[in-house]
């Protein structure tokens, strides 16, 4: 699979992402810089972590504009998968591609630790190979985390299943001192509608390999290479 | 090449929405209280932005300003905004 790894000024998480699913996985792919305006030949795009524009304005308010934002667009709405990661994240609620949007941590502090993520919902193309059970340990490192929704879209999330998954504790029950940042319903990360588009705050570009202090980061790239891989045999 | 002359200013101010927690709101407001400032309500902290505009068109620019506040100064999902020119 060829996978496209977003790259903004001031993208910072572009080369631990492309070494995840090339380095680590062992799967085709390059970086997009921003202006490039086709994703020709690309089976997923990944929207890496960072501080796109200085995250000025809003995080994500700019790089929504970017010129390569809109073959994104179209990619989504053929129903490729598209992941986006912390400000990836943040660009993709921006983008109107997923409901909400990321606001400044409740405690106004940058987070930058290790947390737990239970997966609330496995059917989707980025979680249908973790286990139910599985907590994964993965960091964070965000200072605009908190994410918000108004209380109709809220209730959509939960009612569709797009809540992919949750800060919790390590025991799995999400917790209010399990949420680093006051995200609503202690949300790290959601899907659209459609299951095809996701982000998430936590990084699981940087726990793909035991030496990097847990691996669990891994099954999400799994996840998307084996619902990827399903897809291509029809 | 001539200089564009600002006519006119945009002046928008962008405000979170009420139903989003507000936390460097609240963190003022419990400093000012701190400082002496007693009997205080809530605090809201928001962006001013000014736009100079070359030309006298009020009508025109009204419509315009409102759909870039629309589209990129704001995010209607969590900020409202109001504008003036002038």
């Amino acid at each position: 699979m060829n996978f496209a790894v977003l790259q903004f000024p001031a993208s910072n998480c572009d080369q631990d992402a492309l070494h995840a699913v090339v380095g680590v996985l062992g799967q085709q792919g390059r970086l997009v810089w921003h202006k490039e305006e086709s994703l020709a030949g690309f089976d997923a795009v990944i929207i890496p972590g960072g501080f796109s524009y200085g995250d000025y304005l809003r995080t994500g308010a700019m790089a929504r504009f970017s010129p390569i934002m809109q073959p994104v667009q179209k990619f989504a709405a053929e129903g490729k998968p598209v992941l986006g990661i912390c400000n990836g994240f943040q660009i993709l609620c921006e983008a109107g591609l997923l409901p909400g949007a990321l606001v400044r941590n409740r405690s106004l502090q940058f987070r930058c630790e290790h947390v737990f993520v239970k997966t609330v919902a496995n059917d989707s193309p980025f979680t249908a190979q973790i286990p139910a059970d599985k907590l994964l340990r993965v960091p964070i490192a965000h200072g605009e985390g908190c994410y918000f929704a108004d209380e109709a879209t809220l209730e959509k999330l939960k009612a569709n299943g797009q809540v992919l998954w949750q800060y919790v504790n390590a025991q799995g029950e999400a917790t209010e001192q399990s949420n680093p940042n006051g995200s609503l319903s202690n949300i790290a990360g959601i899907c659209n509608e459609a299951r095809n588009v996701a982000g998430l705050m936590p990084h699981p570009e940087r726990a793909c390999e035991p030496v990097l202090g847990s691996a669990d980061g891994r099954l999400i790239f799994e996840s998307l290479l084996g619902w990827m891989t399903a897809r291509a045999k029809g | 090449m001539s200089n564009i002359v600002a006519q006119m200013k945009a002046k928008i101010i962008v405000t979170p929405k009420k139903a989003v927690v507000d936390p460097q709101g609240k963190t003022v407001q419990s400093v000012l209280e701190h400082i002496g400032f007693k009997g205080i309500g809530a605090v809201h902290v928001g962006k001013y932005l000014e736009i100079e505009l070359p030309d006298n068109d009020a009508a025109g620019w009204q419509k315009r300003i409102d759909e870039a506040c629309h589209k990129i100064l704001s995010n209607p999902v969590i900020e409202d905004y109001q504008f003036t020119i002038e």
